[in-house]
């Protein structure tokens, strides 16, 4: 390829280009360390059912060398076909998912060799564990777009676990629970709000020390209330699932979608009206117009940090009702720091996703599944340490960031303080 | 009087912060407290039992940081026992600290102290326990294995920034996660396993490879607390009289200015994470050989955190951050006296840790609270975004 030809291309040509790279050379990889090296091979089998949709297929058996190498061929031909349509410059969408299943379907006929692997199980849980990804990310964006860096999704979540897991211990009522989750993260936002944009302290301390501030307060509490008086303080319900009518029957995605909690249905359309929202509205057009260039948006009449103050507030109570999940939509009582980092891995989505509400969504749920992977994959044993694919989140990150797969840019004006008469 | 009046603007913001973090989180203490929420039908003696509860606490938060009377009895210098642990403590808060108020002065925010002192430990202990040599030169080879280990870690961060502009919060958060989950695997292997255990304990350091303590068996107070200051006063004299450290400083007031003047911001930047990095490393170090001997998989702690604030605290400058790492120090090891003799839970103290970095990064709201209008403002950090 010659100098001129490099050049010509476009910053998301340059970028697929290296998608294509990478497809080829991890299909390779695939075929190799998945197929080639292992000696054993035993049946591998992969369970369809949760529970009584319709069936199409209830399991499937393979021998794990042979579903190895055909998935390791199919990841390669999709890395070829990515190829081509790169060539025509085309996008590579369709080829990468086939690629990303390939890949992963050759892993898991190695990894469950002699073994029995619940796929939809594995998917169902996955989908859970990136409910509280995807509402800190929704969060996030929120925060982002608008202008303010938003580090404390973690205390969000935590404040919104702990309120909403108290409230509905001592009313044994889990709406209650789940109607005050969002107050309590909007609770914390407004102190991000209000000492980011009146004080102008930088957001990036101000949010780590929310969440230690968070961290220490719900660590306090639990010591001194939720253990000692723990029938009364830390004893609450869980929401139970609601089945869709008719959609919950489809096989495969009816029990992993349509049998959920009304959280992960809230998350839903949360997802879609943020989604359409910030590209196809007023308020989104505000917001974003505030997070690029205030000084322009200021200029049309836009009071940015009233839009920033709003967003902020909003942002923390859509975390905030995430950290229900925690409680309510899961185990019930509150734990110690139960968030574990969470808020964090949502941060990490975020900027995986490019910022962008889709883009965050699909990060959380890659995210959410490589977690939930890790614990499948420990209870039945591997090779890989579970501690190396709970890094992987965030080795993806730093991958994210420095370009590898091309450049992940923030808002313009993301975590500059704003004031009036002063040009950026 | 002149020096007196600067004195008192100096300290004036950090002293009232503190104050008020102290005053919110008695609040905290009588307000959660049972036995005083059982007197709310008498106001008075609601008062008087809040104050109670609150003072009660605090006194032995003094009594656990400075002073025990009970352990004076026969032997006055005894009751000094708990200065001895607050110095323990703030041994690792002065260097950690450091490291990040010496990235701050370059314009750089080290998050990253957690995983850079999670490095440090990981040297120091694999020298201190597999290795075997002579006394004294077992310590120093340990210590500089911990430096070179976390050194290498935070410059990548640097080089990272470098070269490809990945913002070094972004980077050192999600670090501080790989940091600790490999720490976590490193301490289910094989060498790392104590013989016939299978909990994450690594074994302990040998008694040549331990810092010394000053004031005898006693006392844990130990030779680490001199190498913490020798660092504080090592970044004094970097930062304010050595060609290297107006660099850094220079990258840090003006990035844009700086590379004009002809100084590679690059290389600044990597350096600069190197040596916070190496910083907070020692702190691990010092952490291990000075006093927990072992490595866990808790070694991390609080201590990312604890750094930031600690370098928030003393205002960015070495001088400043030794005096807060005492004062945390302080709170640290008072706050074990606290949880056990008052049922007052230890996690008060990141409640007031947090308070204090809010209220001193909000001078605005300091001023507000108190009606002080002449009073120093700047925390001397700015604001940036992701971007910048």
């Amino acid at each position: 390829m010659t100098q001129v030809e490099v050049l010509s291309l476009s910053a998301p040509e340059r970028r697929r280009r290296r998608m294509v790279v990478m497809m080829g050379v991890l299909g390779v990889f695939a075929l190799v360390a998945f197929f080639i090296i292992p000696k054993q091979h035993d049946k591998a089998t992969f369970g369809f059912v949760m529970d009584k949709e319709w069936v199409a297929v209830h399991e499937w058996a393979i021998n794990s060398r042979h579903g190895s190498l055909g998935f390791a061929i199919l990841a390669i031909l999709a890395a070829i076909l990515a190829y081509f349509q790169f060539r025509a410059r085309k996008t590579i969408r369709i080829a990468s998912a086939i690629f990303g299943v390939s890949f992963l379907m050759s892993f898991l006929c190695w990894a469950a060799s002699g073994k029995f692997i619940p796929l939809t199980g594995l998917l169902q849980g996955g989908l859970l564990l990136a409910v509280p990804l995807i509402y800190g990310a929704m969060a996030g964006v929120l925060c982002e777009r608008s202008g303010v860096i938003n580090i404390a999704i973690e205390g969000q979540l935590l404040a919104g676990a702990f309120a909403s897991g108290v409230l509905a211990s001592l009313t044994q009522k889990t709406w209650i629970g789940l109607l005050i989750a969002p107050f309590a993260g909007a609770l914390i936002a407004y102190l991000l709000a209000v000492f980011a944009i009146k004080f102008a302290i930088d957001q990036v301390i101000l949010g780590f020390v929310l969440n230690v501030l968070v961290i220490g307060l719900t660590d306090f509490l639990y010591k001194r209330l939720l253990i000692p008086y723990q029938t009364t303080w830390n004893s609450g319900p869980i929401l139970s699932p609601i089945k869709i009518p008719v959609l919950w029957k489809i096989p495969i995605l009816g029990p992993i979608f349509f049998d959920q909690t009304i959280i992960v249905y809230l998350m839903y359309a949360i997802v879609i009206l943020i989604h359409v929202g910030l590209f196809r509205s007023k308020w989104g057009l505000r917001m974003r117009a505030a997070g690029e260039h205030p000084t322009a948006a200021e200029s049309v009449g836009i009071n940015v940090n009233r839009t920033r103050f709003r967003n902020v507030i909003l942002a923390g109570a859509i975390a905030g009702l995430g950290g229900a999940y925690f409680t309510i939509g899961a185990v019930g009582p509150f734990g110690k720091e139960m968030t574990a980092g969470k808020g964090f891995i949502a941060l990490a989505a975020l900027i995986f996703g490019r910022w962008s509400p889709l883009g965050a969504v699909s990060a959380a749920l890659i995210f959410g599944f490589a977690d939930n992977l890790q614990g499948v994959l420990s209870i039945i044993g591997t090779a890989i340490p579970s501690e190396f694919m709970l890094m992987a989140p965030y080795v993806a990150t730093i991958i994210a960031v420095t370009g590898f797969v091309g450049r992940v840019r923030a808002p313009a004006a993301d975590g500059v303080p704003y004031k009036r008469g002063e040009s950026v | 009087m002149k020096f007196f009046r600067k004195a008192v603007s100096t300290i004036a913001l950090p002293g009232l912060a503190f104050l008020s973090a102290l005053f919110v989180s008695g609040l905290l203490i009588a307000f959660s407290d049972p036995k005083v929420l059982k007197l709310a039908h008498s106001p008075f003696k609601f008062i008087g039992g809040a104050f109670a509860a609150a003072g009660k606490a605090y006194l032995a938060l003094f009594e656990g940081a400075i002073f025990d009377p009970n352990l004076a009895h026969p032997n006055f210098f005894d009751g000094f026992y708990p200065l001895s642990e607050t110095l323990v403590a703030a041994s690792p808060l002065i260097l950690t600290g450091l490291s990040v108020a010496l990235a701050f002065r370059a314009g750089l925010f080290n998050i990253g102290a957690q995983g850079q002192f999670i490095f440090g430990a990981i040297g120091a202990s694999v020298v201190g326990f597999k290795t075997t040599m002579p006394v004294g030169i077992h310590v120093i080879a340990a210590i500089v294995t911990a430096m070179v280990f976390a050194g290498l870690w935070g410059g990548f961060v640097g080089l990272l920034k470098a070269k490809t502009g990945a913002h070094e919060v972004i980077v050192t958060i999600m670090l501080n996660y790989v940091a600790s989950y490999f720490l976590l695997w490193l301490l289910s292997t094989t060498p790392f396993l104590r013989k016939g255990r299978q909990d994450p304990i690594a074994p302990p350091v040998k008694e040549s490879a331990r810092l010394p303590h000053l004031a005898g068996p006693n006392l844990r107070v130990n030779l680490g607390i001199i190498i913490a200051l020798a660092a504080a006063a090592g970044v004094w004299w970097l930062l304010n009289r050595s060609t290297w450290g107006f660099r850094f400083r220079a990258v840090g007031a003006n990035a844009a200015a700086a590379r004009t003047a002809g100084i590679s911001v690059p290389l600044v930047t990597t350096l600069v994470m190197a040596i916070a990095g190496a910083l907070a490393g020692l702190g691990g170090a010092v952490q291990i050989l000075g006093s927990e001997y072992a490595l866990t998989a808790g070694a991390g702690g609080t201590f990312g955190f604890d750094a930031i604030t600690v370098a928030l605290l003393g205002r960015a400058n070495p001088i400043g951050t030794v005096f807060a790492a005492l004062l945390f120090g302080g709170l640290r090891a008072g706050g074990l006296t606290m949880q056990a003799n008052t049922d007052t839970p230890i996690d008060l103290i990141l409640v007031i840790q947090a308070l204090v970095v809010l209220f001193i990064a909000a001078p605005a709201l300091v001023k507000a609270v108190f009606r002080i209008k002449q009073l120093k403002v700047g925390s001397g950090v700015v604001s940036k975004g992701w971007n910048g």
